[in-house]
């Protein structure tokens, strides 16, 4: 017995104690995404549990220092990749903010129906990965071929799928091609039935609505003391949505209305995320109507008249001199930017995405910042789980969003 | 632009509140981009942001963010702590800032007041080592333990891109 001790060094009063250490991540199926939990556990009741991220931490402030404005885009891309096209819009709407940059409205329009675009596949990862997590694997397949198809829209306007780059200071890299519209109609007119379809899987599911009611809930108190943003603190009853807030891009001009949950548990955020891809819908439907509405000239316009910002058409690069110049400048980050410090903040995927950006008027920012929501709403966990069982506590982690890029910028 | 002035309370109004309250303790209001931005001493940070929170005409009870800047050309105030706060009722965000000397960045914690602080803090010390007094956990959240500098502190270069020594077949330039 003695001899059995001096083989296995346990930590001191390991044996004596009543409950269990268990870890759960850094890489584990049920985090999807690269976090460490390691919880005490009473049976299967959390006991208390630490969290641990970090663990793609790549630097972007730092990078972001050296870089000009250009080449912190594809940075942002990898913060929250289920909606990347948030964060470069975001990203892009920082900078013309310091550099007051205004957009025509097409180009506004156009953004906004990229941004509820990745607002759906966002909601739609999320809302089917709880439902994986609560055992029902059929919805997830079925929706990807829809994100698929939001992929396919992105590819036509940037020429990527994932990590998008998309836009630029001004506007977009070139006009949305008619493949691209097409498609836009093709989702406009058959997502409605899948998403009900999808809707009618989980909404009023007898074992879905066990799992997920009163469980990871939280208060409207709590919730904002913790810095909650997007639909998990809509979750909890409180209506705050930038979009409506500080609207940018020409929110105002559409009709949606903001929904609210009541206990902020995983069944509120799931039906609140929910109902934001369908009010996302009614946007994408309205902006494209305001599209077409556009006659003549104005109906290509898909940029400002910002020479110092705005990348020149390349076959002007190769036969003008002017063109070329410019062209030259904005890649080696030749522009200045104006001193000054600004904070702008989207209606992100998951929360309030934030770029506190300073510049000293030089051709990186002197510093960058960006407002993580899930970093920020994330340190609530441990109080969410405690007390509750162990699969729900997988189930309050898919259902929260947290995206480790996003976390560990 | 960011249309927050609709309502009552305005970047004006929080001005008068606060030189009210705290006199010449809060100073250098300015308002740039829409955002009225003002500093205070770092001894007096928690009061202002409890003023903040508590007055019933102010209400900045959210804490957006948190985030520290290094200025290495200002002796004496070479680090910045940035608090962004937000009144989600009137809808106005303010920007308010505490400096510290780099030898002793001894600043008081706010995540007894904001929960959401807890960890805002932590990344602050781990990328500045601002020392916040006070913090229930006060450790590296993104880099690793063993780490022995602050990396987001301006007396740390990026690698220079034109180095010639590295000989790397897979990753090097």
């Amino acid at each position: 017995m003695t001899e059995h001790h001096q083989h296995i060094k346990l930590p001191e009063g390991s044996i004596e104690k009543q409950t269990v250490t268990l870890n759960v991540g850094p890489t584990h199926p049920a985090t999807h995404g690269v976090f460490q939990n390691i919880m005490e556990l009473d049976g299967e009741r959390i006991v208390s549990t630490e969290s641990t991220v970090g663990y793609i931490h790549r630097a972007f402030e730092k990078i972001a220092e050296r870089r000009p404005l250009y080449q912190i885009t594809p940075l942002t891309d990898r913060l929250n990749y289920c909606s990347s096209p948030i964060n470069n819009m975001g990203w892009h709407l920082t900078c013309e903010k310091l550099l007051d940059v205004k957009t025509p409205k097409r180009v506004d329009y156009l953004r906004i129906i990229i941004m509820e675009l990745a607002r759906i596949s966002d909601h739609l990862i999320c809302n089917s990965i709880v439902g994986v997590d609560t055992g029902a694997y059929t919805g997830f397949l079925y929706v990807m071929q829809y994100r698929e198809l939001i992929y396919e829209i992105y590819e036509e306007v940037c020429g990527s799928r994932l990590t998008t780059n998309i836009g630029r200071i001004g506007g977009f890299e070139r006009n949305f091609s008619n493949t691209a519209f097409t498609k836009l109609e093709k989702f406009l007119k058959e997502y409605p039935s899948v998403l009900k379809e999808f809707e009618n899987l989980f909404t009023r599911n007898r074992i879905f609505m066990d799992r997920t009611i009163g469980t990871g809930g939280i208060s409207a108190e709590r919730a904002l003391n913790y810095g909650f943003t997007g639909p998990n603190l809509r979750a909890t009853g409180v209506d705050y949505d930038v979009r409506v807030h500080a609207p940018y891009s020409s929110y105002e001009d559409f009709d949606f209305s903001i929904p609210v949950g009541k206990t902020g548990d995983n069944y509120d955020r799931f039906l609140v995320r929910n109902e934001e891809m369908w009010q996302s819908l009614s946007i994408i439907q309205q902006a494209y109507q305001k599209i077409q509405e556009f006659k003549g000239a104005e109906a290509e316009v898909f940029h400002a008249n910002v020479p110092e910002y705005y990348l020149p058409k390349k076959e002007d690069v190769y036969t003008k001199m002017e063109a070329l110049i410019w062209h030259f400048k904005i890649i080696m980050g030749e522009v200045d930017m104006p001193k000054g410090e600004v904070y702008k903040s989207v209606e992100g995927g998951n929360g309030e995405l934030g770029f506190y950006l300073i510049s000293d008027g030089g051709r990186a920012p002197f510093r960058l910042h960006f407002r993580r929501p899930c970093f920020i709403y994330y340190q609530a966990y441990p109080e969410l789980v405690t007390g509750g069982m162990l699969s729900d506590a997988i189930v309050t982690m898919s259902s929260l969003n947290l995206i480790a890029g996003e976390m560990d910028a | 632009m960011d249309k927050e002035q609709k309502m009552g309370l305005t970047n004006e109004r929080i001005q008068e509140r606060l030189t009210g309250k705290f006199g010449d303790a809060v100073f250098h209001f300015e308002e740039s981009y829409g955002m009225l931005s003002f500093e205070a001493a770092k001894e007096n940070n928690l009061k202002v942001l409890q003023f903040l929170h508590d007055d019933a005409e102010l209400g900045f009870r959210f804490l957006t963010d948190l985030c520290a800047v290094n200025y290495p050309d200002q002796p004496g105030r070479e680090l910045a702590v940035v608090y962004h706060l937000h009144n989600l009722v009137d809808n106005l965000r303010i920007r308010f800032k505490v400096f510290t000397d780099i030898t002793t960045p001894d600043v008081y914690t706010a995540s007894k007041l904001f929960a959401a602080a807890n960890w805002m803090e932590r990344e602050t010390y781990d990328f500045f080592g601002v020392n916040f007094v006070g913090h229930p956990n006060l450790k590296r959240i993104l880099n690793v333990d063993e780490m022995d500098y602050f990396p987001l502190r301006k007396e740390y270069p990026l690698e220079d891109q034109t180095r010639v020594d590295k000989d790397d077949e897979m990753f090097g330039r």
